[in-house]
């Protein structure tokens, strides 16, 4: 844009200022590239394409998130001091005055109420991490059903969901850091978690907190794991996941033009370096924005840790809001065997959740290995046209939004007036239930789009106008779809059932049966062929009777 | 001196310092015992027009005689108010929960339906059936003179478990529940404490004495005073609300913003 500058003058002196700059920056890389032989790669990364979609940026908001976490977490480490040794608080809040507290306590009071700027980087470090795990979501959501991590992506999706574990953990040990009530009774959680594990209960939860429960040493344990182990391994794996992005270039939604063989795009530079930047610094504003007028876990509220009160509405951050459902859901069953309590009501939800991110981690090994695809996908999946993909997506996050949702079971009986028992037994009812319906539900759905897009393809778009022959047939009048827009409708892969024998196992045949036995064959070329035979027969009979003029009287009155 | 050494042999010395020494424990003892004493005298005229409010609106439950009705499953429609004093009617009455609007979990907060002055005709009446906690004297409601920082650690330690750290409010069994407790008269806060209203403990001057209840009330005034240092509170309900709002509003933004970037340039 600022090369067409019509004023002359200045477009000599532009020039010359421009071409002097250009100089030194030649002279300044040629010197940079003679040594350190980075110029090949610049102009690689410069010359990426990356396809253009909003569904696509949600890994970004997440690294974004990361970015931000990392500024506003070393403000904090400057002023944060991880001991429990005790205290007696004398800062400017009132009402904890004079009480027996950990420094770890008393240096987030400081930080909060003392340190200039604290409490904003306190609050901004606290919602990007829930924006992380936000971000996170979003993306995997978005890479499973549009079928991105299919070959030869199932590594970095491996990367991506290690990714968000590591945000659970590192966002749990920064809970527990300020010594809260609130954190501690976390923490007791997590201790009752693992004294439930048979045989070596007691001891890992000696090792963990180095004694007894609370004791003196977890704090700057977990401040070692939440500032040092898991932030290196996060940035580790983010580089991980950035080479393999590069490397397997981006996925794209299919249209015309768009293959297996290439990426449809704009370049890095200029148009990504500038919207990347920009989104960061909106990402980074609007962060900011949310914590500068939004307060986030007040803990001068929660008091100082102190293992006999437990507050009403506890609960951990939302991404693990899943881990306490369960806790919530399930009976007190347990029983005694030669003397050991075995504590179902804790072994039971530990086995789900590890079943259920298991499931998670191994699901594109899952579908490869029933689809027998070994072929490289760049083009993404629309989620309709995996119906049973989909459907097992969605089961999924309704199983963790129910156990989420049983987590905040006393805050939704306030809320909506309810009696908690009930709730948690129709949570519980839920649990079971929800999942299935919900999958058969998208899975029809989904097929039920297909039909709708089938029908598209061959007829093209209906126009709510009908005429009538003169022997009273009737015939609606259809707009036919353009090569572009119908490509988009026929271009996806149709997987069959396969019967057992010649090499597939009983096992896969079942397997195949059940994600393939209710396809909707894509439209073939002669189907085609054929219903453009029809309609244009179609289109002559009502050419003829309306002489092309396919307005109403009405609207030719009104003319 | 003399007179009095040279009786102490005398039949009836031994009366007398029995009977001195009753007086003294007696005198002493309702000098020293804690103060729930009436903090106002009701006179006849008020004990009577508390009694037509009663039978008017509240015997229907309650029973004519205030002795608590059970229907014919045997479920208490209304329990006995004999004993249960003038505080307990102050709060029931004075916070709108009874009379009750309908039958439920729990007798909700409302307007009052009656004025001052038949609140505390009521409470004459209640109290006229029989001992139980008076309303309580003003000394105890002088937040002046409370300590915040004891207040704050009984109300965690007795008070959040049910009310929330913040005093928001919490779920108790089968739709009953804990209401918030920010923002509310001193004197009624004092009052639930004493009687155990609905659902509530009581914590009577052997649990918590009358400076233990102003140290709460202390610390209740000054979390309200305090507000939220950090902004908007979300209700103080904690990360439940905090991460609805990360799905809710700070999603839309951030999709908002990612539309708009991979919109512009088709």
């Amino acid at each position: 844009m600022t090369t067409t500058t019509p004023s002359t003058r200045k477009q000599t002196s532009d020039a010359e200022g421009s071409s002097r700059a250009y100089k030194l920056g030649a002279v300044g890389g040629d010197w940079l590239d003679q040594r350190v032989a980075g110029g090949g790669l610049v102009k690689f990364m410069a010359r990426k394409i990356f396809p253009d979609h909003w569904s696509f940026m949600f890994g970004e908001v997440a690294l974004y998130s990361f970015v931000i976490l990392l500024i506003s977490g070393v403000f904090l480490t400057m002023f944060f001091d991880p001991s429990m040794e005790e205290v007696i608080y004398s800062g400017p809040y009132e009402p904890l005055q004079g009480l027996m507290m950990s420094r770890a306590f008393e240096s987030t009071l400081e930080i909060s109420f003392e340190v200039t700027g604290g409490l904003l980087f306190r609050q901004m470090h606290h919602w990007s991490a829930l924006v992380f795990m936000v971000a996170i979501f979003v993306h995997m959501f978005r890479v499973f059903f549009t079928g991105a991590f299919r070959k030869p992506r199932e590594l970095n999706w491996i990367v991506g969901f290690s990714l968000m574990v590591l945000g659970m953990v590192a966002g749990f040990s920064g809970y527990s850091l300020p010594d809260d009530v609130l954190s501690g009774n976390g923490l007791r959680v997590i201790d009752g978690l693992m004294k439930a594990v048979p045989v070596v209960g007691t001891y890992l939860s000696m090792l963990l907190f180095g004694g007894e429960f609370p004791g003196t040493a977890v704090i700057p344990r977990l401040f070692t794991v939440h500032i040092l182990l898991v932030p290196a391994m996060i940035l580790g794996l983010i580089a991980i996941h950035m080479v393999l992005l590069v490397l397997h270039k981006h996925t794209q939604y299919p249209g015309p033009g768009r293959t297996e063989r290439n990426v449809v795009g704009f370049p890095v530079f200029p148009v990504y370096a500038a919207k990347a930047g920009g989104f960061f610094f909106l990402v980074f504003g609007i962060i900011t924005f949310i914590s500068a007028t939004t307060s986030i876990n007040a803990v001068w509220n929660y008091g100082p840790y102190d293992p006999s009160p437990v507050s009403a509405g506890s609960q951990p951050d939302w991404y693990m809001l899943w881990t306490d459902g369960g806790l919530r859901l399930i009976p007190g069953w347990e029983s005694t065997i030669f003397g050991y309590v075995l504590s179902w009501n804790i072994l039971i939800p530990m086995v789900i959740y590890g079943l259920l991110l298991g499931v998670l981690a191994l699901y594109p090994f899952l579908e490869a290995w029933v689809t027998g695809d070994d072929r490289e996908r760049h083009v993404n999946d629309l989620p309709y046209n995996a119906p049973v993909r989909t459907g097992l997506g969605v089961a999924w996050i309704m199983t963790y939004l129910i156990l989420a949702l049983a987590a905040t079971n006393d805050i939704i009986a306030v809320a909506l007036q309810l009696s908690i028992n009930d709730l948690t037994w129709a949570l519980r009812i839920a649990f079971f239930v929800v999942p299935v319906l919900s999958f058969y539900i998208t899975k029809r759905l989904c097929l039920s789009i297909q039909r709708h897009k089938r029908e598209k393809a061959l007829h093209g778009e209906e126009s709510s106008r009908i005429v009538r022959t003169e022997t009273g047939d009737m015939i609606e009048i259809h707009t036919p779809l353009s090569e572009f827009d119908r490509w988009v409708l026929v271009q996806h892969d149709d997987y069959r059932p396969l019967s057992a024998g010649k090499g597939v196992s009983s096992l896969r045949a079942k397997a195949t049966s059940f994600f393939f036995k209710d396809r909707i064959s894509p439209v073939t070329p002669s189907e085609l062929r054929e219903a453009l035979e029809h309609s244009g027969h179609e289109k002559h009979v009502i050419d003829e009777l309306t002489g092309g003029d396919y307005r109403t009287p009405a609207e030719k009155t009104q003319h | 001196m003399k007179a009095l050494a040279a009786r102490r042999h005398h039949p009836m010395a031994l009366l007398v310092i029995l009977l001195l020494a009753l007086v003294a424990t007696g005198g002493l003892y309702a000098a020293l015992q804690p103060q729930t004493a009436q903090a106002e005298a009701y006179t006849q005229e008020d004990i009577d027009a508390g009694e037509a409010l009663f039978l008017a609106n509240c015997a229907t439950c309650h029973g004519r005689n205030a002795e608590g009705l059970v229907d014919s499953e045997g479920d208490t429609l209304g329990p006995s108010l004999i004993g249960v004093g003038a505080a307990a009617v102050d709060f029931q009455v004075g916070t709108g929960r009874m009379p009750m609007q309908q039958s439920g979990a729990q007798a909700s907060r409302k307007p009052p339906q009656m004025n001052e002055e038949q609140t505390s005709q009521l409470a004459a009446y209640v109290a006229s059936l029989g001992p139980g906690p008076a309303i309580p004297a003003d000394e105890w409601l002088d937040t002046s003179k409370g300590d915040a920082t004891k207040g704050g650690e009984i109300f965690r330690i007795n008070c959040a478990m049910c009310h929330n750290a913040a005093g928001a409010g919490g779920a108790l069994t089968r739709g009953k529940y804990a209401p918030a407790v920010i923002g509310l008269e001193p004197k009624h806060v004092y009052e639930a404490m004493e009687t155990g209203p609905q659902n509530m403990p009581v914590f009577n001057d052997n649990n918590l004495s009358s400076s233990d209840k102003r140290d709460v009330i202390t610390y209740l005034e000054k979390l309200e005073e305090n507000g939220s240092p950090g902004g908007i509170s979300l209700g103080s309900l904690g990360p439940v609300t905090e991460g609805l709002y990360a799905w809710t509003i700070i999603l839309s933004l951030l999709l908002g913003c990612a539309v708009w970037l991979g919109a512009k340039a088709k």
